[in-house]
Parts: structure tokens; C-alpha cells; sequence
């Protein structure tokens, strides 16, 4: 393992006295002095600033959006061509065995595409795009620029006082904005089932930023400990965890991620790596599925904690993806996958801890409800 | 007081002794969420594992730091794991113990050997 790299905001995360982890080749702020269960509920409460620099940003670009977004529709089910300007969206790369191999964001700018992806899959994820695109798209890993993600109900009230028209931004929205005289990219969208934004910033000009935003009353530097819980109880995918090369996203519950168009009875059907498997899931459907886990008792069930179907005997029928406890939610909260025949929100199953098999009901994601701005 | 480098600290009372975590500890796992206690009159061997913390970043345990049996337990910790990050060396201690051999004592760190440890 080399020299882990460093964000744009790493002197200000020491400033700040983060403790600092190493985290998908870069050194990242895991917590700050308030810790992650402070940090966790004041994010819910009012706003909370994150450093996602590590996260890839890319522009494919073509003789237009459409040329790029066409292109683009090769490598994920999702619908590209018809999003409009403006307009981000979910999305992920698959495989051909119609397994996730990493989850992304999208946006349409106009005149290109702009992508965003996982730290720990950016480099494959260029090499993918790269392959499949060139030479009609070039394909441009962003490297000048911070992402930071402000996330919470006092979001909006505190970036707006930098700039206003980001109140008048619904969710999901892409747009540029001047912020302190420098222009951002910005996002109504995040990782935390709140409201909130994520806004790539020129690298010289991020600390600035974020030194205006810290000085509010309503922002706190968020670390990755939190950053974690909350997508967590926000029932969100973890790439590496929840969903990764082996999991469809049928199985997945990510249906709803693959629009009309892209389906086996679409304008646009397939066409995108493993269509096979991932149509032959939604007409068939899927053994395992993802699901929402709220153990009864308190003792938190990590990722790894088999699941199964009664209080003793019988093989395991799935087994945790991500778990922990949830600051918000009040108790012990996880994601995974089990039978279908287990993934009825209701049902009592058992999840085996220190070999004890402890009670936990398969539940409605996300745990705590998200608090989008439509 | 003496600490193990596991880092408990053990504190005699009476011909009980009281174990516990340090703040250090506590500092290092982060907020604590769940606490899982021994039973009392359970007989326990030295460095046998008696209880369990979860913290929002990881599990680990507690272990006897004695040979004996667990006489007492602090009970309400279970519904009040974040004391342990506010209380960690008084208020948060997890049981109390009858050592059968006291002498076992003398091979823990007094507390400047124990910050030294520390760091």
C-alpha cells in the first residue's frame, strides 16, 4: 500500500482535529472532536459539511449530451438519453453477469455528461469508461476539484446565504453557482436521506468555502464514521457491501433505478452489459433480496452476522450486508439479504451474534424516513 | 488502582475489586451503544471474556482480569451504555469481583506505568 493521498481539505481536517483513517487510498477524516453519534444527530438536526473529495469526478464528452449519453447507456441500465438539462440521477455500471460493479451518479451539463463514482472503484471505473467509450467520448477524470456534500434540514438556509438561488433548486438538480465569487457545481442531492447538496469546488478554492460554511451556526464537519450510519439508517447502498459484483439489482432492490425505457419492453431495451440476467430477475424474479433489519434487542449486527429463519436449526438464509447502531433511529440498525420468502417487512427472523441467534424483523427501508426536497 | 494492558482499570474495595475500562478506552471506542454484563456469581478464569462493548465503530470485550467469581454487576449500564464515555473511571465500573488469588494483582501497571503505556 502506497502514501495515502490527500484532499484538498486535509489541513483543514487536521485544523479541525479530525482523527484521520485511511480510506480507499486517501486520508480521510473518520471523526471529528464531536464524535460520530454527536455528529450523526446534529446532521439530522441542522447541517452537517462532509469532505468527498476522494469520490471520482468524470466528464465524458462527445459532439453533445446526447452523442455521450447514447454511448453511456452501453455501460448502465439506466435511462441517460432522456435526462433532462439540469438533471442528475442513480445509476450503476454493470457486469455481464448482471452483477453491480460500482454505483454512481449522473448529471446531464448541457453539452456533456458528468459522472460521479466510488473512491475505491474510480480507477477501474475510468479504465471501463475508457475501454468502451474512446475515442467517440473522451473520457476526463476531474482532478483539480473538491466535492464536499452539505446534508441536513439547515442546508438549505446555509448555503442560500452564499448564494440564493440554491433554495429555488429541487431535488436532484444539477446546476452551476457562484459561490464567494467561485463557480461550483452543485447538486441538490446526497447520502444521508436529508435534504442537502453536494458541490464540487475548484481545488484551491474548497477550504475557503468550507471555512465560510463551518463558521455558520448550523454546520458541523462530519466525518466518515457518520457519514456511514446515516446513509445506513437512510436504508443507501454501500458499494463493497451492500451491492457489489455478485448482487443483481433486482436482488438488490434497486429496481426502481432502472427506468421503463431501459426494461425488456422498452424504446431502448438492454443493450447495457448482463441485460439477460437482470431482465430474466424481473420476470422471474430473484431467491435473496435486500432488505431492512431492525434487531429487537439492542446488541448492534455487523456486517458478516448470518441471518436465519428460526430460533435454532436449519442452514443460514442470508446474512448481513451493513449494520451498526443508529444515533437517530435509537438502536440497532442493518441492511442484507435473505430468502424471498424472508423479505416481507414483518417477518421475525434471527441473526447469529457471538452464537446466539438474537431476534431482528425484516423492515420497511429506509429506518428513519428521508427528508428530500421534492 | 492498577490497569491491564488491556486496559481496565481494577480498584479494591473492601475484599472486592472493581473493574472497569479507562477513559482511554473509552476515548478510543467512540460512543458506546451497547454493553452486554456477566451474570452475577459466575465463576471466571483470568483473561476469560466476561463482557462485551459495542461502541459505533466496532465490538470488543472485557476480560477477567482475575481469577473468581463476578459478585456484582452494574446493571443500569445496559440501558445507559453512553456513560461509559462520560464516567469511564467512576460511575461506568462493570462488576465487581471476589479475586481467589489477590497476588495476581501485582502484575498489573500502576497508573504512571499505565500513561507511560499509553502514550
Amino acid at each position: 500500500m502506497g502514501e495515502l493521498k490527500r484532499t484538498p481539505l486535509y489541513d483543514l481536517h487536521l485544523e479541525l482535529g479530525a482523527k484521520m483513517v485511511g480510506f480507499a487510498g486517501y486520508d480521510m477524516p473518520v471523526q471529528y472532536p464531536l464524535g460520530v453519534m454527536k455528529e450523526h444527530l446534529h446532521c439530522r438536526a441542522a447541517a452537517g459539511l462532509f469532505d468527498v473529495s476522494h469520490m471520482g469526478q468524470v466528464a465524458l464528452r462527445a459532439e453533445s449530451y446526447e452523442a455521450a449519453a447514447k454511448a453511456f447507456e452501453a455501460l448502465v441500465p439506466q435511462d441517460v438519453m432522456g435526462l433532462g438539462v439540469a438533471r442528475q440521477r442513480y445509476g450503476f455500471f454493470t457486469n455481464e453477469a448482471g452483477g453491480i460493479e460500482d454505483d454512481l451518479m449522473f448529471a446531464n451539463r448541457g453539452d456533456h455528461l458528468f459522472v460521479v463514482v466510488n473512491a475505491a472503484c474510480k480507477e477501474a471505473d475510468i479504465a471501463r469508461m475508457s475501454a468502451a467509450l474512446s475515442p467517440d467520448v473522451t473520457v476526463e477524470e476531474i482532478t483539480g476539484r473538491a466535492l464536499v456534500a452539505l446534508q441536513g434540514p439547515a442546508a438549505e438556509t446555509a448555503l442560500a446565504r452564499l448564494n440564493p438561488a440554491v433554495a429555488d433548486m429541487a431535488f436532484m438538480d444539477f446546476t452551476e453557482v457562484e459561490l464567494e465569487g467561485v463557480a461550483c457545481w452543485v447538486s441538490r442531492s446526497g447520502y444521508t436521506g436529508e435534504d442537502g447538496y453536494e458541490i464540487s469546488i475548484p481545488g484551491a478554492d474548497a477550504e475557503g468555502i468550507c471555512r465560510k460554511l463551518l463558521e455558520m451556526e448550523e454546520v458541523e464537519g462530519i466525518g466518515l464514521g457518520a457519514r456511514d450510519s446515516l446513509r445506513l439508517e437512510g436504508g443507501l447502498c454501500l458499494y463493497g457491501n451492500d451491492i457489489d459484483a455478485t448482487t443483481s439489482p433486482i436482488e438488490a432492490a434497486l429496481t426502481w433505478a432502472i427506468q421503463k425505457v431501459r426494461r425488456a419492453d422498452g424504446d431502448r431495451a438492454g443493450g447495457f452489459p448482463g441485460a439477460d440476467r437482470i431482465f430474466g430477475d424481473l420476470a422471474e424474479g430473484v431467491a435473496r433480496k435486500r432488505v431492512g433489519l431492525a434487531p429487537t434487542g439492542r446488541a448492534p449486527m455487523r456486517a458478516g452476522t448470518q441471518l436465519f429463519a428460526a430460533a435454532e436449526g436449519g442452514d443460514a438464509i442470508g446474512e448481513v450486508t451493513s449494520g451498526g447502531f443508529g444515533p437517530t433511529y435509537e438502536g440497532p440498525v442493518a441492511m442484507g439479504y435473505v430468502g424471498t420468502a424472508q423479505a416481507v417487512v414483518g417477518t421475525e427472523i434471527f441473526g447469529e451474534v457471538r452464537g446466539k441467534r438474537m431476534p431482528v424483523t425484516v423492515a420497511k427501508m429506509p429506518l428513519v424516513p428521508a427528508n428530500f426536497k421534492r | 488502582m492498577k490497569f491491564t494492558e488491556e486496559h481496565e482499570w481494577l480498584r479494591v474495595e473492601g475484599d472486592l475489586v472493581v473493574v472497569g475500562i479507562t477513559e482511554h478506552a473509552s476515548e478510543q471506542l467512540g460512543d458506546v451503544v451497547f454493553i452486554e454484563l456477566p451474570e452475577a456469581g459466575t465463576e471466571v478464569t483470568k483473561d476469560e471474556e466476561v463482557c462485551v462493548i459495542e461502541s459505533v465503530k466496532a465490538a470488543s470485550d472485557v476480560l477477567a482480569p482475575l481469577d473468581g467469581e463476578i459478585v456484582e454487576v452494574n446493571t443500569p449500564l445496559v440501558d445507559e451504555p453512553g456513560k461509559v464515555n462520560d464516567d469511564p473511571m467512576e460511575g461506568a465500573w462493570f462488576f465487581k469481583m471476589k479475586a481467589s488469588d489477590l497476588s495476581q494483582m501485582d502484575d498489573y501497571m500502576d497508573e504512571n506505568t499505565y500513561k507511560d503505556f499509553i502514550g
